[in-house]
């Protein structure tokens, strides 16, 4: 335990010592800023049409708000993956410190853990921006709190998993360019599988959209915990950190 | 300490470790010398448990790499060839780091890192970024960070690699005075510094351990015939080579003089002696009593290249005698 957190803090500190860090976050900040900024307004606009028409019950801020924007932040964090993970390992490798590590007395499976958990914790931070623009509409209105943290706990899963498959792209290769592209490919990939349900509906096609992340993430941003859900996103995760295990080894025995 | 039994590593293409064998005591210093591709730094590795042999047994202070590498990394402080260095970090920072990984804490850490700064003269970079350092000073981090957990062998993948003369010095001193506590392998491709560092010597050359000996033992086999630059001038008038050469083959022990060249009027004769003959006294009187200037008399170095010729020649020709 205590090396993993010796391993997580230091990549957290070259995490907060690059500019990276800080160019995600504000990019992440302005384009989930603009969604939000987008819902808020057609959901002011409409409630008030909607209450100058007299007609229906008030609109619900969770429904047409808080839903759209977790579904777009669910979607943007796709694309802040491979910007996180790719240097994970790919940079050791590279410049040697890769063999400082592997001949300290912490087990692969610690370095892999403290590697993961600081790319998850640099996600979290990077989250923390649209979720506080969330935490503004308290100040105006009432929407409901249980559905907007189970959509916040959704998205934390999603990223784990994702980052503990950019985990081992950036472990097969000493080349961070090559880890980014590769895990930006698989991203995009995961996303995409779930248009095939679309005009398909063979049980091949239920196969392929149920590996699709962000589908899986939809029952979240409505405030629903679904084990099966929740079992995907953990498998993933699992799966993910075994085969950099995996990568770590077999890349000993090549080398 | 160490103990290395038939260890092979062979990479996809071709074998890098061929069957070596050799044993090191506690507290020794062992230089590791070899040409480049020798496979001195894939033997170091496997040592370290960076990566496990194609096939043979290694073992450190009585651990199997292969069955027990916890152990064994728990014993070795290791500096590879390239120092495995983080450029965002601050010295002091780093070695804190790589302290706690080794499994130090509190004030052992505290004080680890103070004493090892000192030691290897980066205290005074302590809170300079890594990415800012000179070649020069990355090598000394790497080194102080091998040593901050005391570790009771020591492999170091040429430590003075990249390092001003003056600082090659006190390296080599540092390392001499971490001997006795620590067992230590370094490897280098410089005849001179295992001569002047280390005790024992084991020399490699493509995956084959070629000769391992004493350091003495070895550099009087080597010197045993010895080849001497002489440098001679006339005190008048011109030089006639022919009478020199004729005179400096005169000398008790010498078995060849190669004349080189004149240049401003000063020739350079080659003078290799037979085994185990100190002649340089006696090529020095011959000279000077038959009324020329000596201007040098030297022992010509051998190049790392001729030693391996040398042994291997040697080594068959035992071998060739014996049957
Ligand atoms: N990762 C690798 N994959 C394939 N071959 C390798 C690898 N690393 C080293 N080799 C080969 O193994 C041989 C031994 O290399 P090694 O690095 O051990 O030599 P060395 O004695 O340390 O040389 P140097 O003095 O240049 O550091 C070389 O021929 C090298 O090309
Ligand atoms: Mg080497």
């Amino acid at each position: 335990m205590r090396n993993i957190l010796t391993i997580c803090s230091k990549e957290m500190n070259s995490y907060f010592r690059s500019p990276i860090a800080y160019g995600l976050m504000a990019f992440f900040g302005l384009v989930t800023g603009w969604f939000f900024y987008i819902a808020t307004a057609y959901f002011v606009q409409n409630s008030m049409k909607a209450s100058m028409m007299g007609g229906g019950g008030p609109m619900n801020v969770n429904e047409y708000v808080v839903r759209p924007v977790l579904m777009n932040i669910s979607v943007i964090g796709l694309f802040i993956i491979p910007m996180i993970t790719m240097r994970l390992f790919a940079e050791e490798k590279r410049s040697g410190t890769i063999e400082l590590l592997v001949t300290s007395p912490i087990t692969d499976l610690e370095i892999i853990l403290g590697k993961w958990l600081s790319a998850l914790m640099m996600y979290c931070a990077i989250l923390a921006v649209p979720v506080l623009n969330l935490m503004v509409l308290f100040a105006f209105g009432k929407p409901d709190w249980k559905p907007m943290f189970v959509g916040i706990f959704g998205l934390i899963l999603q990223g784990g998993a994702l980052l503990a498959l950019g985990s081992f792209i950036s472990n097969t290769t000493k080349n961070q360019i090559v880890a980014g592209v590769g895990t930006f490919a698989v991203c995009l990939m995961l996303w995409v599988l779930d248009w095939v349900s679309s005009f398909e509906s063979s049980a091949w096609a239920k196969v392929i959209s149920y590996m699709s992340v962000v589908a899986h993430y939809e029952p979240f941003s409505k405030g629903i915990i679904d084990t099966k859900d929740v079992i995907f996103y953990l498998s993933m995760i699992f799966f993910g950190l075994f085969l950099t295990a995996r990568s770590m080894e077999s890349l000993r025995w090549r080398s | 300490m160490i103990k290395v039994e038939g260890l092979s590593k062979r990479y996809a293409r071709h074998v890098a470790v061929d069957n070596i064998s050799f044993e090191i005591e506690k507290g020794k210093i062992v230089g590791f010398l070899g040409p480049n591709g020798a496979g001195k730094t894939t033997t170091m590795r496997i040592l370290t448990c960076f990566m496990p042999p194609s096939s043979g047994m290694a073992e450190v202070a009585g651990f199997n790499v292969m069955d027990s590498p916890m152990e064994v990394k728990k014993r070795i402080g290791y500096l590879p060839e390239t120092p495995p260095l983080y450029p965002e970090m601050e010295v002091g920072e780093y070695l804190q780091f790589v302290g706690k990984l080794k499994g130090l804490s509190g004030n052992d850490l505290a004080k680890r890192v103070a004493d090892v700064s000192d030691r290897c003269n980066v205290a005074e970079v302590s809170k300079k970024l890594i990415a800012k350092l000179s070649k020069g000073y990355k090598q000394r981090v790497g080194l102080a960070q091998a040593i901050i957990h005391n570790p009771e062998v020591l492999i170091l993948d040429e430590p003075t690699s990249g390092l001003d003369p003056k600082q090659i010095l006190e390296t080599r001193d540092l390392i001499k005075s971490l001997a006795g506590d620590h067992t230590i392998i370094l490897s280098t491709h410089i005849l001179p510094e295992v001569e002047q560092t280390c005790e024992s010597v084991i020399i490699i050359s493509q995956g084959h351990v070629v000769a391992r000996d004493s350091v003495e033992n070895l550099t009087s086999r080597l010197r045993g015939s010895e080849t001497v630059a002489v440098e001679v001038e006339p005190r008048s008038g011109e030089l006639d080579t022919a009478v020199v050469q004729a005179k400096l083959e005169q000398v008790a022990g010498v078995s060849r003089v190669v004349y080189r060249d004149t240049k401003a009027g000063r020739s350079h004769f080659e003078v290799e002696s037979l085994q185990c003959r100190p002649v340089r006294a006696e090529l020095a009187r011959a000279v000077v009593e038959s009324g020329w200037n000596l201007n040098e008399l030297r022992g010509v170095n051998l190049s790392l290249e001729d030693i391996f010729l040398q042994l291997t020649n040697t080594d068959q020709a035992a071998s060739g005698g014996a049957k």
